[in-house]
């Protein structure tokens, strides 16, 4: 089944086609279709269950879909481990904070650049030589780049386990920057936050993009974030995409509202329960405008 | 007190030491290294022959377990590997002493990258197991294989000889023991501070996202594997020139878990908790003999000695990860934070 | 070629013999898994305890043997309610690796006891099995081997029916799986604690009796526990039946690789087949499989 983009195919830095998974009997994602332009701010959005992580945990590499493809810059991703794809450029962010506990924010987000550093096991017992001189080059570069964009300056030597929350996220978001990515996938980044923190975070995002010049796909709740954000849109629902679009004809679809507010006819409900009329057509992706 | 420090770059703050006081106590300490055979006698540098022994296993197994979170109780069987490298090499070839050093290092490490294999499929407890049985199975080759390690008689070791000096008392080898055990001690610590320690340490806490950022697990946890047998086997490699004589008895399964005591004992995840760890674990069974001589239990002294030993040891053990589970590192980080903030509490 | 048939066939009893007693203590091993999710590596030193309490008992208090397996059994269950409440309840919340590290101190500690009390000189237990030679048709099984057999049958029997049908039996499962859900449900996860802690020692103390009365006692017996480390792995970590299968699986295996290969090679043979196990199938033959979530 094609679908319409409203942006040339050449200025697509993620292309996701076609993709199924399925977890026993469970279907999580079932012929997910959408591309992320390069330069944008991408959201993915859906009720509970829609398949939103599991939908990143594929495109990070860690579920392999039983059909359809991933293409990053072109090249074909979908059979790629995980650590590989980091080394293209594609960081993420996890809904439940995966820092590193046992480390200091610094070291954490020195780990961010790991994949791009040539330090070998011989250089580093030695320490002085080719490993001290990549270190303090990352280290500048970190304290330059990333920790003065992201105001952490103060807590670099802390050891994360002792950060509040907000903070956390941060440093999350910190080490994905150290890889110098080309997109950051972004899983819930401002869950649990206050309007304060929400948006900082905000700020930082749309300064990722201009500063950085870093492609943003997200999965967001937070539909005032989605909305003010957000180049483009992507509804979820059961694993399909059932619209997407700019933020305004998201908003105003349909089948988005019927997702989010369920669909109202209870005695269309009551027939079905009772075994009558037979069961809604599929969702289909609708056209954009 | 001490108020602050000034760092004037990067390099100031990525350094091992960190302040002109701290030079200072290192200083003294290797001083007091390079006298401490001038004044000790023979019993004490015995002693302090066997702690360098043990910190250099226990660094490599800290490198596996405590930094890269895996459970390893097959520590022994590669230092046996090591030991039977360099009793085979020295018997039949009498190749330069630290070659044989680095050759055990190498055979062990290569005992250590099989063992490693299954790692990814297999993980915590059920790869703990899997070094047991690589332990045993290691003892049975040991003893088995009598072509070349001689069975279960074992190998005799003729005493290392460097630059024409036979190490045949504790006094010399103390000087091949020590600056060896410092200069592994350090190369551990400078892995800690490059992309290679930093891969270990988030392999341990969340592998998942280690992978996401780009560290394929299977390379590094062999790596990890690798390091640490190495060490295990130079360990190895001076407990044959030690007590010349390698046997399949010299390392059994108890020696493993002896070294695990020790990392747990002085704190998992540190460079200080295995020097710590490994020296306590050495002195205890010493410490044990001075005060079993000095209860009146006249001639019974001997046989409650190596019972007590053993309670003391599994007691250590229990005690340690039910009310100090960082060991003895952490008690040392608070009494130097009580010097560095005094007379202020926090 | 004229194969020993009966001498396999009487290998093989042998082993099966043996293999009932690693199903036993595995039994109470898993007893502790399924409830509290610990690996118990000091199992063989519980058992040795048992063993000794009965010497102490019925050799040297000269106390007749049924009181002296009362004592021991009572014994083993104390010393698990003991090592529950002092060692493992603390420890409630680390690591699975630091507890069992905890056990293996433990194991340490109880080999130190026992050397201290009793030496390690090896003992022999009063006999109390009756001693006629027991034939199989043709084969010769050593009558105390098949008196452990029947005891371990029926222990293993007894306790798969009250997993079976008592609700105490999902209750351990509930508290192994999820602590604050089992508290909320109304289950008292302290008594669900020590109540296996405590039956699984008592198993351990017969089992130990049993070992003891076929080949003497002494304060390395704990090795045993390794070998039913070994069966529980093949059988799967919380599973009776997986342990009732395995142990006599790897009795078998034992009997056969002594007998034609060789004593020394019985311990190589255990090993060999772990590190396969674990190769292929590490939840093992009815273990429950842990899916990581991401």
């Amino acid at each position: 089944m094609p679908f319409q983009e409203s942006v040339a195919p050449e200025r697509n830095l993620l292309q996701v086609d076609s993709l199924t998974l399925a977890f026993g009997g469970v279907q999580a994602l079932g012929g997910v279709s959408f591309s992320v332009a390069a330069g944008s701010i991408t959201s993915v959005i859906g009720p509970n269950g829609a398949g939103k992580t599991s939908l990143f945990n594929t495109i990070s590499g860690f579920y392999r879909p039983a059909s359809g493809s991933i293409r990053f810059e072109g090249r074909d991703i979908t059979r790629l481990p995980p650590p590989k794809r980091a080394a293209l450029g594609i960081a993420r962010s996890f809904q439940n904070i995966a820092l590193f506990r046992g480390m200091t924010v610094l070291d954490n987000i020195k780990l961010g650049r790991h994949c791009h550093l040539r330090t070998n096991v011989f250089d580093a017992l030695l320490y002085f030589g080719r490993a001290r001189r990549e270190e303090l080059q990352l280290r500048a570069e970190i304290e330059e780049r990333v920790i003065d964009f992201l105001e952490i300056d103060h807590i670099r030597h802390a050891p994360v386990a002792a950060l509040p929350y907000g903070l956390q996220k941060r440093v999350e978001m910190a080490r994905a920057l150290a890889m110098r990515p080309k997109i950051v996938l972004l899983d819930e980044p401002v869950a649990g936050m206050n309007r304060e923190e929400t948006e900082d975070m905000a700020r930082f995002i749309l300064d990722l993009r201009a500063e950085w010049d870093v492609t943003v796909l997200m999965v967001e709740h937070d539909m005032g974030m989605v909305m003010e954000l957000s180049d483009h849109v992507v509804v979820l629902n059961f694993g399909q995409v059932i619209a997407r679009g700019t933020p305004e004809q998201v908003q105003n679809d349909p089948e988005v509202i019927r997702a989010y507010l369920g669909s109202g006819r209870i005695d269309a409900l009551r027939a079905r329960l009772a075994g009558g009329e037979p069961a809604e057509p599929a969702e289909q992706a609708k056209q954009p405008a | 007190m001490r108020i602050g420090l000034a760092r004037p770059d990067y390099a100031a703050d990525e350094a091992l030491i960190d302040s002109p006081t701290q030079w200072a106590w290192v200083g003294l300490l290797f001083a007091a290294l390079a006298a401490f055979p001038f004044v000790a006698n023979e019993y004490w540098l015995y002693l302090a022959c066997l702690v360098g022994i043990h910190v250099v296993s226990a660094t490599g197994l800290n490198i596996l377990t405590g930094y890269t979170g895996l459970v390893s109780l097959g520590q022994a069987a590669f230092m046996g590997m090591g030991a039977y490298t360099v009793a085979v090499l020295q018997a039949r070839w009498g190749t330069p002493p630290l070659l044989n050093l680095v050759a055990a290092g190498v055979v062990a490490m290569t005992g250590g990258l099989v063992v490693g294999i299954p790692s990814l499929r297999v993980k915590g407890l059920y790869l703990a197991i899997a070094t047991i049985a690589a332990s045993f199975i290691a003892h049975f080759v040991f003893a088995n294989w009598n072509a070349v390690t001689g069975g279960t008689a074992g190998l005799t070791v003729a005493p290392a000889s460097f630059l024409g000096v036979t190490l045949d008392t504790s006094f010399r080898i103390y000087w091949l023991i020590v600056p060896l055990t410092v200069a592994m001690v350090v190369g551990a610590a400078n892995l800690f501070r490059t992309r290679i320690g930093r891969a270990f340490i988030a392999i341990r806490d969340r592998d998942i996202s280690a992978e996401v950022l780009g560290i394929p697990l299977l390379r590094y946890k062999l790596l990890s594997f690798a390091v640490s047998s190495f060490y295990a086997g130079v360990a190895g490699g001076l407990w044959a020139y030690f007590f010349r004589v390698v046997t399949p008895e010299s390392f059994p399964l108890i020696l493993s878990i002896f070294y695990l005591a020790a990392i747990i004992v002085g704190g998992m995840g540190t460079i200080l908790g295995a020097i710590l760890g490994a020296a306590f674990m050495a002195m205890v069974p010493e410490l044990l003999k001075l005060v079993v001589d000095w209860l009146p239990l006249g001639a019974n002294a001997t046989l409650v000695l190596s019972p007590v030993r053993t309670i003391v040891f599994g007691a250590l053990i229990v005690g340690f990860l039910i009310f100090e589970p960082n060991g003895l590192a952490e008690i040392w980080r608070r009494i130097r934070r009580f010097f560095h903030l005094y007379p202020f509490r926090t | 070629m004229n194969f020993d048939w009966l001498f396999l066939f009487e290998i093989s009893l042998a082993g099966l013999g043996t293999g009932a007693l690693y199903a036993l203590t595995g039994l109470a091993f898993v007893t502790i898994y399924k409830a509290t999710r610990v690996v118990n590596l000091a199992i063989g030193e519980m058992l040795m305890i048992g063993a000794y309490v009965f010497f102490a008992f019925a050799a040297g208090l000269a106390l007749p043997v049924w009181l002296s397996i009362v004592a021991a059994i009572v014994a083993g269950g104390v010393l698990g309610a003991l090592v529950e409440r002092t060692m493992i309840r603390p420890m409630l919340g680390e690591s699975p690796i630091s507890v069992f590290m905890v056990t293996v101190g433990l194991g340490s500690i109880l080999v130190g006891l026992v050397e201290l009390i009793w030496t390690a000189d090896p003992r022999r237990l009063p006999e109390f099995l009756p001693n006629d030679p027991i034939f199989l048709g043709e084969a010769y099984v050593s009558p105390k081997v098949f008196y452990g057999f029947c005891v371990a049958a029926l222990l293993i029997a007894a306790m798969l029916l009250v997993f079976r049908f008592w609700r105490g039996g999902v209750a351990l499962r509930a508290t192994a799986s999820d602590q604050a859900a089992a508290y909320s449900m109304g289950i008292d996860v302290p008594r669900v604690f020590s109540l296996s802690w405590i039956v699984a020692g008592m198993i351990a103390a017969i089992a130990g009796i049993v070992v003891g009365a076929i080949g003497g006692i002494s304060s390395t017996m704990g090795i045993f526990g390794l070998t039913v480390l070994v069966v529980v792995i093949f059988g799967g970590l919380d599973s009776i039946a997986g342990a009732l299968v395995g142990g006599l699986f790897i009795g078998l295996v034992e009997a056969w690789a002594g007998a034609y290969l060789g004593g020394e090679y019985k311990v190589l043979a255990v090993f060999v087949l772990l590190v396969l196990i674990l190769m292929v199938r590490p939840y093992g033959l009815f273990g429950t499989h842990e899916i990581e979530r991401l």
